[in-house]
């Protein structure tokens, strides 16, 4: 026991030190958080800005619900900037891909949660985690080699809205499926063994009970993948087509808006710059309003 | 042993010095020259520069892109030594000091295997435009045709509609279901995957996963193209604000002369020499 006298000084030091971390971690946790809602701020604020010359030149009904989109004619035509087949188009892919996305990833999280035997599932996790990872570069490229030429031998191009939304399928299952299973599987046990023990069959616990338990955590793996659906840019340029036309089937190429803006930075300038953040300036409007949306049913969802 | 080591390091300090005395000797040329413009001239203009860079390693060639219009106002507000450009210049442009670097034609490109091996400028213009839909119109299986283009603002896109879609007058706007690729080898992968599509690229991006057709019945060769028989032909410059002085002046006479042609070729451009 050495200098028993000093220990209380010693373990004050210690407190005092543990103190200021405390206080001083607490500070840097605030700063992040203020942070990140300022260069949010900062960006909504940027884009607007950018956007407003091409907004005032055009006009916004023109710019919303024009169907041409032509920023350098040839000959003497002036251009024009009307984006709606894009805004079609980033509607119809994200659509078409939960449609695919929802029915598979609920079922497959199911499967994980509930049914599938320990080892298959210590296989089948990991692998969906990791398809999170994937760049969504190499999604494309998988589409434009394996999805494009098996959709044009059905007709068409081949690089069309199908393409697209298959690779944007399987882009947003593997959110959908991880998140979904987490809340699968943080439905207590007692709601099963409830519904179990007053006769209820498997199926019917599972669609009845576990499932609407589970549900404001379902639809916020939703509400993500529709967010990584509409802001898909990269996979998009490489497999959706990219034409200026207004798809008439799921054959023909589409031109979502995010794939839009991706396609065409590199030359831009000017009034035409401005529009692609105009544009920018919509899909942000969009993801605003898919959060709020979910915000809303989540409430509702935690009040019932 | 232990001694030797510990002197060990100085062998690349000592070799680095005798190196860059070495390389000091006999070179009077240093200084810096700064180019940008034609994304299209980029890459040629980067392989010049690595060459020049090794000839006269105190000379730093830097090369940007930014595309055509943005070399015209760079060279002309003084940000760069030397713009670049892949199409003439326009009347409402500042006149600026060309010099001509090389001469790029732009291949109509199909599949392999496509029975259709020829066409006439004018069917491009109308496939383009979107007149001629089905293949079995000019010689082809009866199809639908693909038409896979360029993204808007594209020095490669615009060289294509000033010279096809333009002449004659009036202009013709690319038909708008075309399906856009943002490179000339997007527009080659998409090409070589698809039997009924039709696309246009560079020269120097052809091999043999697309097959270049005959336009007017000639061949889209170097060759042809030189000999101004291929019609589809654009010219890429060098660009100057007043005639060149010193370094900027020794770079691009590098870039004339034959050493410097020879890559042009090389790169499946065509030589002005």
């Amino acid at each position: 026991m050495p200098q028993a006298g000093r220990l209380p000084s010693g373990l004050l030091e210690s407190m005092k030190a543990r103190y200021l971390i405390d206080r001083s971690s607490r500070g840097v946790l605030l700063i992040c958080a203020t942070v990140s809602v300022v260069i949010l701020l900062a960006i909504a604020v940027f884009i607007l800005q950018r956007s407003l010359p091409a907004l005032g030149e055009i006009g916004l009904l023109d710019f919303l619900l024009g169907t041409k989109w032509d920023p350098n004619p040839v000959g003497d035509t002036p251009p024009s900037y009307g984006i709606l087949v894009m805004i079609v188009g980033t509607v119809l892919v994200t659509l078409g891909a939960l449609v695919i996305a929802i029915p598979l990833g609920v079922g497959c999280a199911v499967l994980l949660a509930d049914i599938a035997p320990h080892r298959f599932r210590q296989i089948l996790r990991p692998a969906v985690e990791l398809l999170v990872g994937i760049p969504s570069v190499v999604y494309g490229l998988v589409g434009l080699v394996l999805i494009v030429p098996l959709v044009r031998q059905i007709g068409g191009p081949g690089l069309s809205l199908a393409a697209g939304i298959i690779v944007l399928a399987a882009m947003i299952l593997p959110t959908v499926i991880s998140i979904s299973e987490d809340s699968i599987r943080a439905v207590p046990r007692i709601y099963r063994e409830g519904a179990l023990a007053l006769g209820a069959t498997s199926w019917q616990t599972m669609w009845r009970v576990v499932l609407p338990a589970a549900r404001s955590g379902i639809a916020a793996s939703i509400v993500l993948g529709m967010g990584r659906a509409v802001g898909e840019a990269m996979a998009m340029v490489l497999v959706i087509g990219m034409a200026k036309a207004m798809p008439n089937s799921l054959l023909d190429p589409a031109r979502p808006m995010a794939p839009g803006i991706a396609l065409e930075t590199g030359y831009a300038g000017g009034i035409h710059l401005s529009a692609l953040f105009a544009i920018g300036v919509v899909l942000f409007l969009f993801i605003v309003t898919i959060n709020s949306i979910a915000i809303v049913v989540f409430k509702r969802g935690a009040r019932a | 042993m232990k001694a030797s080591r510990k002197w060990a390091f100085l062998i690349p300090v000592v070799l680095l010095v005798i190196g860059v005395l070495l390389a000091g000797c006999g070179k009077e040329l240093s200084g810096t020259v700064t180019v940008a413009g034609s994304t299209t001239v980029q890459p040629l203009a980067e392989l010049l520069a690595d060459d020049y860079m090794q000839k006269h390693s105190d000379v730093q060639v830097t090369i940007g892109g930014g595309g055509t219009s943005v070399g015209i106002t760079s060279v002309n507000n003084g940000t760069v030594d030397i713009g670049s450009a892949s199409r003439d210049l326009k009347s409402d442009e500042p006149q600026l000091v060309k010099h001509l670097l090389a001469k790029d034609g732009i291949a109509i490109i199909v599949k392999p295997g496509n029975p259709v091996s020829g066409l006439t400028k004018a069917q491009v213009r109308d496939i383009f435009g979107g007149v001629i839909k089905n293949w079995k119109d000019v010689g082809g299986p009866d199809h639908a045709i693909n038409v896979v283009v360029r993204e808007s603002g594209s020095g490669t896109r615009t060289a294509f509609e000033e010279m096809v879609m333009a002449k004659p007058e009036p202009a013709v706007a690319i038909v708008n279901t075309a399906l856009e690729q943002n490179s000339n080898g997007g527009v080659k992968q998409v090409v070589g995957g698809d039997s009924y599509a039709i696309g246009f690229i560079s020269f120097g991006y052809i091999d043999n996963t697309v097959k270049a057709l005959s336009i007017d019945g000639v061949e889209a060769t170097a060759v042809n193209a030189k000999s101004g028989t291929y019609p589809i032909v654009r010219p890429l410059y060098f660009l100057t604000k007043e005639a060149p002085t010193g370094l900027m002046k020794e770079f691009i006479d590098f870039c004339l002369s034959d050493e410097g042609q020879a890559v042009v070729v090389d790169e499946g451009y065509v030589s002005i020499s």
